[in-house]
């Protein structure tokens, strides 16, 4: 993948850089040793290697804004990063960069049950917001799969979902407010404790700028009370357009399940070998439904979901009696990843399509499998229609990752052709950089590129994601003529 | 507004793209209306022609299986409520008509602005706001391009979200010409808990409590004033039979541990459905003079904003929605229709106050939005100005004239 040509006057003033920072933030805030440099080298997309200038760690807002105006008055490229968990080289550095990490920043500051709001840094957990909640029956409802190690900075950033989201929606729909630092080192509040409203809708804007727009140092989140209980229900069929029918029937009948689980065949025999958690490995797909509520609301639901399934005869119907059982129906679609990484190296993709267009995506997805040679297993938020198909390779193999990239882009280039789009949860990042163009005209990049000048400028924070390299250079190059 | 005062009504995408070329070449000013219920909503747009967007008409898709729904941003609200409700559907953020509040009675509201309004009623503490339920838009910025954000399904994160900046920007961004919306099912069952008789203090707490039980509150209001001159607290709630049958007993049971007022359970479809009315629209407000308010707060904040405001200046009509959250004040409109107490008080408690209703002589000299602090300020102008450089589209609807 190419990146831009780091500056190289910037790393010629590595060491002026580092100074400068550690007289702000201290000594051991800051970061420059190479061996040390080598933890922040990449993100979860471990494909794309390059360790970054310097990495800084402030414990305060006031100290983010004072590594932000040392790096702005330098000229000095910032990454931000949460957990470092992105999927999407969001965090990923470059060569002239200094990674501005809020590790640090992962104390959960106010907790106001009468209002159901609690303010957090953001450098905390996801899941140890649910944890801090959870014993007055609260819990922060955005899910993905890394809740445990993502920091909330990466979920605003990208705008996080999870298995959840039908029901309760994503990050941006969970956010009251932000305070946020600019590049310029200024601290602004947007939002708050309220539902806000009046003036443009700027926090919706920041959410999902993939840390482009400022740096997210604090942040307020709606909790919620906790159903009284929540029940899964696990439906065998023999093809996958049989189980995308009953999707659509589940939805048109008006029940909304909290969850809506789809796995094809190679999937669920991966998470049976993996999970052992008793799944139909003669099914062509699989569909796990979960429903909440008291004992009495959740039997009515399920009483109604099987009742449309039993429509499309099902070849396999498993009800959860006990939280064990339950406990297992969900251990093999929370393992799925696991269990594909037993097999094999794999990359996970994000698009998101009309759920109607499923059962035509599976099999144009099945035939690009063949064409390409690489085997593929295909999960889904399936109420959303958010894809997770998982193309798996092997990396000790030259050309084996290029023809999945490959292989993946054209399965994107297919989610956008169907009316869906690039990425559902998991954000642009490097990874789908390219691929904008297959989504957008240069007049709608141009419109979102204008946006970051707005904020950022220089265009130094976060660099070389999201948009196209092509439109990055001209820009620059428009820029150095100006 | 009679058809003659319209500059233009561009049929097509391309046909609007062409007319704002022009007008910012030639630095022609333009109001963009739709149906224009809502035309007394922000400051007055001096010295400009009409656009208007009734030519961007109908459904283009709706797919009741994927819950989603595209219209042009000149179609009519109803034609939309009518095509979702025949299957059992609707716009889960409960958008307000305004008509009556701001007597513009003959006047057909486009979902086009109730997008670029932001409106959003009861439901958005439980569903979402109007931002919330709107997955893609179409829109000509003020260069005349077309610009397309977010799309058709509901889980997208690709590129920046220009969709939630569409929502409640009153058309300074661009011209909406599409806009597309996750939709929900329509509750087999709605119930009302009316409990009588309670204070502010103790209406907002018993709201706090329902909102913060698991039975899944869909509205929670509060009328200090009610239909019959007494306090009347309203809960909602939305779902299958048997389940709203279930959570309004243990609601009630619960709610009566915390306070001990008279509980009434209506599960009435047509009075539960004029009571959340009278709540979305303002209707307590209908036919009254005066300065109309809408302020967000924390919603404990919400009757200490009241009482600070009872002992500065005159009001003539207090309630409350969103469990306390939101708090409507109706204001004799003199000098300065309470701005300063409002705007002073709601800083105090950290919020915002949005003046939803005036004369246009008051909003000439009142800031209709909140104003922003220097920074947000600057990042809001820099949009505005990057969406649409010659500032023709909608020229200080949302900021008062220096």
């Amino acid at each position: 993948m190419r990146m831009p040509a780091p500056d190289a006057e910037v790393i010629a003033r590595k060491d002026e850089i580092v100074e400068r920072l550690r007289a702000k933030l201290g000594e051991e805030a800051v970061i420059s040793d190479a061996a040390e440099l080598k933890a922040y080298e990449c993100d979860g997309l471990a494909a794309y290697r390059q360790p970054p200038l310097a990495v800084c760690l402030p414990s305060t807002t006031e100290e983010v804004a004072e590594a932000l105006k040392i790096c702005r008055a330098m000229g000095v490229p910032v990454v931000p990063r949460g957990s470092g968990t992105s999927l999407a080289g969001g965090a990923m550095p470059t060569a002239d960069s200094v990674i501005l990490g809020v590790a640090r920043l992962n104390e959960i500051l106010e907790k106001d049950y009468e209002n159901r709001v609690v303010r957090v840094q953001t450098g905390v957990t996801n899941l140890s917001v649910t944890g801090a909640v959870q014993e007055e029956g609260f819990f922060y409802a955005p899910d993905p799969s890394s809740q445990l190690a993502c920091a909330i900075a990466g979920n605003i950033a990208m705008n996080s979902g999870g298995a959840h989201c039908l029901k309760y929606g994503v990050t941006t729909n969970n956010l009251l407010g932000v305070r946020m630092v600019t590049m310029d080192g200024e601290i602004v509040d947007i939002g708050g404790p309220f539902m806000d409203e009046g003036g443009l809708d700027v926090l919706g804007l920041i959410c999902g700028s993939e840390g482009q727009l400022g740096v997210v140092t604090e942040a307020w989140l709606r909790i919620l009370r906790s159903p009284e209980g929540a029940k899964p229900i696990m439906f065998g069929f023999e093809t996958s357009e049989i189980a995308g029918a009953c999707v659509a029937d589940i939805i048109k009948e008006g029940v909304l399940p909290v969850a809506l689980e789809f796995m094809d065949g190679p999937a669920i025999q991966a998470c049976e070998n993996f999970a052992k958690a008793g799944y139909p490995t003669n099914a062509g797909a699989l569909l796990i439904v979960e429903v909440e509520g008291s004992d009495g609301e959740i039997d009515e639901q399920l009483e109604k979901i099987k009742a449309v399934a039993m429509r499309h005869d099902p070849i396999s119907v498993r009800e959860s009696g006990s939280a064990a059982e339950a406990a297992k129906i969900w251990a093999g679609r929370k393992g799925a990843f696991g269990a594909m990484g037993q097999i094999d190296d794999y990359i996970c993709l994000d698009g998101t399509i009309p759920v109607g267009e499923l059962p035509n995506v599976l099999r144009r997805i099945s035939e690009l499998s063949k064409q390409y040679g690489l085997d593929v297993a295909n999960i889904f938020h399936a109420g959303d229609g958010n894809m997770h198909p998982l193309i798996l390779y092997n990396a000790n193999k030259p050309g084996d990752l290029e023809k999945c990239e490959a292989f993946g882009a054209d399965i994107l280039k297919l989610s956008v052709e169907v009316g869906g789009c690039l990425t559902g949860e998991h954000g642009v990042g490097v990874e789908k950089r390219e691929l904008m163009h297959a989504q957008f005209n240069r007049e709608d990049l141009q419109q979102q590129m204008a946006v970051k000048d707005v904020f950022d400028p220089l265009w130094l924070l976060n660099p070389a994601k999201v948009f196209p390299i092509d439109m990055l250079e001209e820009r620059a190059a428009a820029a150095k003529a100006a | 507004m009679t058809a003659s005062d319209v500059f233009a009504a561009p049929q097509s995408e391309a046909e609007c793209a062409e007319v704002i070329k022009e007008a910012a070449a030639s630095a022609t000013k333009l109001e963009i209306t739709g149906g224009g219920s809502r035309s007394g909503f922000g400051h007055a747009v001096a010295d400009a022609k009409r656009l208007s967007t009734k030519g961007f008409s109908g459904i283009s898709l709706y797919e009741p299986n994927a819950l989603t729904i595209v219209a042009g941003a000149g179609t009519p609200v109803r034609e939309i409520e009518v095509a979702l409700a025949a299957e059992n559907q609707q716009l889960p953020f409960e958008p307000s008509d305004l008509r009556a509040l701001y007597g513009t009675k003959g006047a057909e509201p486009t979902i086009g602005g109730v997008v670029a309004t932001g409106a959003s009623g009861p439901r958005r503490i439980q569903a979402g706001a109007c931002r919330d339920s709107l997955i893609g838009v179409r829109f000509v910025n003020g260069k005349g391009e077309a610009i397309k954000s977010g799309g058709r399904v509901m889980k997208n994160v690709t590129g920046y979200d220009l969709v939630k900046l569409s929502s409640g920007a009153h058309g300074t961004l661009g011209v909406l010409t599409e806009v597309a919306f996750k939709v929900l099912p329509r509750p087999e069952k709605v119930a009302t808990l009316r409990l009588s008789t309670l204070g502010e203090d103790a209406a907002v707490r018993a709201m706090s409590m329902a909102l913060g039980s698991p039975y899944d509150v869909t509205g929670a209001a509060h009328f200090p004033a009610g239909l019959d001159g007494e306090p009347t607290t309203m809960i909602r709630l939305e779902g299958f039979a048997n389940s709203v049958d279930y959570r309004a007993e243990k609601l009630r049971t619960e709610l009566r541990d915390l306070a001990d007022v008279d509980i009434d359970i209506d599960s009435d479809p047509e009075r539960c459905a004029a009571s959340w009315k009278r709540v979305r629209d303002a209707e307590a407000f209908e036919g009254r003079p005066g300065a109309v308010w809408r302020v967000t707060v924390k919603p404990t904040d919400g009757p200490k904003l009241v009482s600070a405001l009872r002992e500065k200046i005159k009001t003539d009509g207090v309630f409350y929605d969103w469990g306390g959250g939101l708090v409507w004040v109706l204001t004799p409109e003199v000098d300065d229709a309470g701005a300063t107490a409002i705007r002073t008080e709601t800083n105090q408690l950290g919020g915002k106050a949005t003046l939803v209703r005036a004369s246009e002589d008051t909003r000439r000299r009142i800031a209709v939005f909140h104003p922003e602090p220097a920074v947000l300020a600057r990042m809001s102008a820099g949009l505005r100005q990057v969406f649409d450089p010659a500032g023709v589209l909608n020229s200080g609807r949302m900021t008062l004239a220096a």
